[in-house]
């Protein structure tokens, strides 16, 4: 057996938290804390690029399987990865260190406790990517409740309890006949092992309820409109590094979810309810862009914009088309930067003035000339232009469409069009316009530690804008041989 | 002969309360000396059970009146656990309350007595008998500080209606004596198949008067006034562990003597279930006081446990019985934590006075963070795996409808669990607590948190004792 790195990779954020646990809490700023934290975080990163280097690009097998007997003769414990969730572990490990960076400001007491729930944290969404288990998979994407709860509740703005509540509440309902559905289907199959459930498959008369009990869960993880409502008010409340994993990791939590198991085990009920993803997605698109363009708050808007980022994702993903699922795959890696960043520059300002209504600002490009480049860079990122990382996504998220649905690829390029304008009107309200504000003009422009986890950022958004190839590589063979194992489901059906 | 090696732990234990007895008679200031000797009765009597009755797997005895198999000995074996823990955490709260004599450890060891005759029993009055043992202890313990108000109320509530109960069990009791012509349950078992509407009222009434004695809904109106008003001590053993006894009587009766009316109690099960669930997820929402809110929130676990035992399979009893005894080790972890919250011998049970808890205590709040969120059954807690079990059987029948609002009402449940995690994280904190606890009580919490903890690493041991319970 080799090394179990998968497991070292969920591992390693756990014993970093235990470590922090058992050192002394100190008031203020927690220098060891963070180096700890910090020092943990980049070793996992570091880690899961050997992971990504050693990765076998070639076969859509799953890799770095590990399977240990874990509740005699029911349940192993088995995780392994394939070409989409190697890329998503690493968007995990990516921006854990970015998020512990750049607690400097925000959180102010109980520093220690938070980096204790975010590598928990971390752990946890490792875990949710590499399962191959539904079980284990289950696990690990309930767990991440606790301390998201925790993250939100305890260092959140005002209405932080409601949001907590709110966002606790919606994803456990969703989530609970997510559970009655893989129980079913041990008791259909006779296992819950991904990969066997993919040899196997599930006979069709169960597969539309059960296909149903996922997507309750996954719709409200994703999450899809009508049900997207906890999204802004967790957003606008939780601390900044918590909006950043929120919406650049956890967020993908669903959408990966709909790749691997959707998709993956209920190809048929897939076809069938690719009308209501359809609808469901254009709706979102749409109507959050329009929503998103009423926002007088940054940060609602940017948690409305991912809504309508995240429909293009679920668009993407049912259109069942080759480019369509990679542009959503890419769309999904290229949004959990792209909102990452754009959460730490609303931070930035937030921090010093305290206050995330765009009305506060304005012509701020005269005052912080370096914090109003990069904004810029990530606005444009977000709104998909040639170049950045997130043209890529929903350029073949709309390829993909057009082939199978030209009215909902039409709807669809509207969203674009609207998406460029909410965040565009942002930026001008932001950045531009005459400095009326007095107190901004004494405003601090990016600090290094900013400076450079924005650069972090800015730096893949760009690469892979340019370069989609290492993405597209790694993720090819996975995909077609989920489509390939899709139409022949169909078709002996 | 009979072997009575078999009954050694019951014989013991009633020859430890005589004793106990004499000696708080006729020695003075013998409270310390009743309380260590009852701890090692309980001890040894735990030791005997699993020497002697353990690998059993079924022996009758008494013209088979008493039966010894894996449940019963399993069941006693966490009877007494739980006896033991309750005995030893209570000292210094009874201290405190000027309680600390010598009935308290003789009381709570007779009613454990009462509990080990009904878990073995096998006859209608073998059952009886052990049954009314242990409520007349248990009434005296609801009292047992007679000078406050609320207790008096509690224990005198507690008897009426438990009273009540009885009536009615002994009333379903001579019914099915009637059909059947006998009070053992394996005959009975033989001679009922008729589908007569007496015979149907005779398990109802037995039925409800369990469903008392577990308090489900809708015979749970005793359980909140009588937790609230009971010493929280006492409140923590009713929590515990005449629910272990009554819940193997529940399926002693189900499945031995009503096996064949599987089609008469099943439905009563699931409403039973069902209606706990709900009620008691629902009506917790509104409570201000700690143990009125356990009261609830037991009411709703043990809508759970029917659950599994509403399947008519072994993994439904099984999973019941892995419910239990992880919900033992959670309740007792919370009581734990009620009786930490002390301030110069005054103790807290308010909601609100956890308050900002977690400013002043960190290391009690997170396990009380822990002991909640495995209450409300999140993963990878132990109380997730308690539900998963049960669920798991349930849907083995395809029971979706109840699995299904069982999962539900997990949500509405959460609810409460997370007020309380609100009002110990987010709120602004108090005054301090005082920490210097017994020796005991940091033990017991410690210990049980860590087990509720780190139960996800292997949950395979406690599935493999449970699964050489075979009834049906």
């Amino acid at each position: 057996m080799n090394f179990p790195i998968l497991s070292s990779l969920i591992l390693l954020p756990i014993v970093g938290a235990l470590f922090l646990f058992f050192t002394k809490d100190k008031e203020g700023n927690n220098l060891t804390a963070k180096y700890v934290a910090l020092f943990t975080t980049v070793v996992n990163f570091l880690i899961s690029i050997y992971l990504w280097i050693s990765f076998d690009q070639s076969t859509s097998s799953f890799q770095f399987v590990e399977d240990r007997v874990w509740i005699e003769g029911f349940i192993n414990y088995k995780v392994g990865v394939d070409g989409i969730s190697i890329l998503f572990i690493i968007l995990t490990t990516f921006i854990t260190p970015i998020c512990i960076i750049s607690v400097n400001n925000s959180v102010k007491n109980r520093l220690r406790d938070f980096l204790i729930a975010i590598l928990i944290m971390e752990s946890f969404m490792i875990g949710v990517f590499c399962a191959l288990d539904l079980v284990v998979f289950y696990l690990f994407f309930e767990a991440g409740l606790i301390p998201m709860f925790l993250i939100i509740g305890i260092w959140g703005g005002a209405r932080r309890v409601y949001s907590a509540f709110k966002f606790f509440l919606y994803t456990l309902l969703g989530s609970v006949l997510m559970l009655v559905a893989i129980i079913s289907i041990y008791w259909i199959t006779g296992t819950t092992d991904v990969v066997q459930l993919y040899e196997i498959g599930i006979d069709v008369k169960y597969q539309n309820l059960l296909w149903l009990a996922f997507f309750s869960s996954f719709a409200v993880k994703t999450p899809m409109w009508p049900v997207h409502t906890w999204l802004p008010d967790a957003h606008v409340e939780a601390p900044t590094a918590g909006s950043v994993l929120l919406a650049a990791i956890l967020l993908k939590m669903a959408g990966y979810g709909f790749i691997r198991f959707s998709l993956g085990l209920f190809p048929i009920a897939s076809e069938v309810f690719t009308p209501l993803i359809y609808t469901l997605s254009v709706i979102a698109i749409i109507f959050t862009s329009l929503i998103a363009l009423m926002q007088e708050d940054m940060k609602k808007l940017i948690a409305y914009s991912s809504v309508a980022h995240m429909g293009f994702v679920t668009l993407g993903i049912f259109t069942l088309q080759q480019q369509g699922i990679e542009g959503s795959i890419i769309q999904m890696i290229s949004h959990g930067l792209v909102s990452a960043a754009l959460f730490l520059t609303v931070g930035v300002v937030y921090d010093r003035m305290h206050s995330r209504l765009i009305s506060t600002y304005g012509g701020l490009v005269s005052v912080i000339p370096k914090y109003s480049i990069l904004f810029m860079l990530f606005a444009l990122a977000s709104l998909g232009l040639p170049g950045t990382s997130g043209f890529i996504g929903e350029f073949l998220i709309l390829m993909g469409a057009f082939k199978d649905n030209f009215l909902v690829a039409v709807i669809a390029s509207i969203g674009v069009i609207l998406g460029a304008a909410y965040m565009l009107w942002l930026y001008k309200r932001v950045v531009f316009g005459k400095l009326i504000n007095e107190d901004l003009k004494k405003i601090l422009d990016l600090n290094r530690s900013e400076y450079f986890i924005l650069s972090c950022l800015a730096a893949p958004i760009l690469f892979f804008g340019f370069y989609p190839d290492p993405l597209i590589n790694t993720i090819e063979v996975s995909v077609t041989d989920l489509i390939n194992m899709h139409d022949s489901n169909i078709a002996s059906k | 002969m009979e072997n009575l090696n078999l009954v050694l732990p019951e014989i013991f234990i009633s020859l430890s309360i005589m004793f106990l007895l004499v000696l708080g008679v006729f020695k003075k200031d013998s409270s310390k000396i009743t309380f260590i000797l009852s701890l090692f009765a309980i001890l040894i009597t735990a030791i005997i059970t699993i020497n002697e009755t353990f690998s059993v797997s079924r022996e009758t005895l008494f013209n088979e009146s008493v039966v010894i198999d894996s449940l019963s000995s399993l069941m006693k074996i966490i009877t007494l656990v739980g006896g033991f823990l309750v005995l030893v955490i209570s000292s210094s709260y009874l201290k405190t309350f000027k309680m600390y004599n010598i009935e308290y450890p003789i009381l709570i060891l007779s009613s454990i007595l009462g509990m080990m005759v009904m878990i073995s029993s096998n006859d209608l009055i073998v059952f009886y008998m052990g049954l009314e043992l242990q409520s007349l202890a248990l009434y005296v313990l609801a009292t047992y500080n007679r000078d406050q108000l609320k207790s008096s109320e509690a224990g005198l509530k507690y008897f009426v209606l438990s009273a009540l109960s009885s009536g009615l069990l002994l009333y379903g009791c001579s019914l099915v004596y009637g059909f059947s012509g006998s009070t053992n349950f394996d005959i009975i078992s033989n001679q009922l198949n008729s589908n007569e509407y007496v015979l149907t009222f005779g398990i109802v009434f037995i039925l409800v008067g369990l469903a008392f004695k577990i308090s489900a809904v809708p015979f749970h109106m005793w359980a909140p006034d009588v937790y609230e008003g009971s010493p929280t001590t006492v409140t923590l053993f009713f929590t515990m562990v005449p629910k272990i006894a009554a819940l193997t009587v529940f399926i002693r009766f189900l499945y031995v003597p009503f096996l064949n009316l599987i089609d008469q109690w099943q439905m009563i099960i699931v409403f039973l279930s069902i209606a706990s669930m709900i009620f008691g997820a629902v009506a917790a929402i509104g409570q201000t006081n700690i143990k009125r809110l356990i009261a609830y929130s037991s009411i709703s676990h043990i809508g759970y446990t029917l659950a599994g035992l509403a399947t008519v399979s072994n993994e439904g009893i099984q999973s019941s019985i892995i419910y239990i005894s992880i919900y033992v080790v959670m309740n007792l972890a919370l009581f734990c934590c009620l009786l930490m919250l002390r301030r110069k011998d005054q103790y807290y049970e308010d909601i609100s006075d956890l308050s900002g808890l977690s400013k002043n205590h960190p290391m009690l709040s997170l396990c009380l963070l822990v002991i909640l969120f495995s209450l409300a059954g999140i993963p990878p807690l132990a109380g997730f795996f308690a539900k998963f079990y049960v669920f798991i059987a349930v849907l083995e029948q395809s029971m979706y409808f109840l699995a299904i609002v069982g999962l539900l009402s997990t949500v509405v449940a959460a609810f409460y669990y997370l007020r309380i995690i609100k009002i110990i994280y987010f709120d602004k904190e108090k005054d301090k607590y005082d920490t210097d606890h017994s020796l005991w009580l940091k033990f017991s919490l410690t210990v049980s948190t860590i087990l509720i903890l780190l139960y996800f690493i292997f949950p395979s041991q406690l599935i493999e004792v449970v699964s050489r319970i075979n009834i049906i």
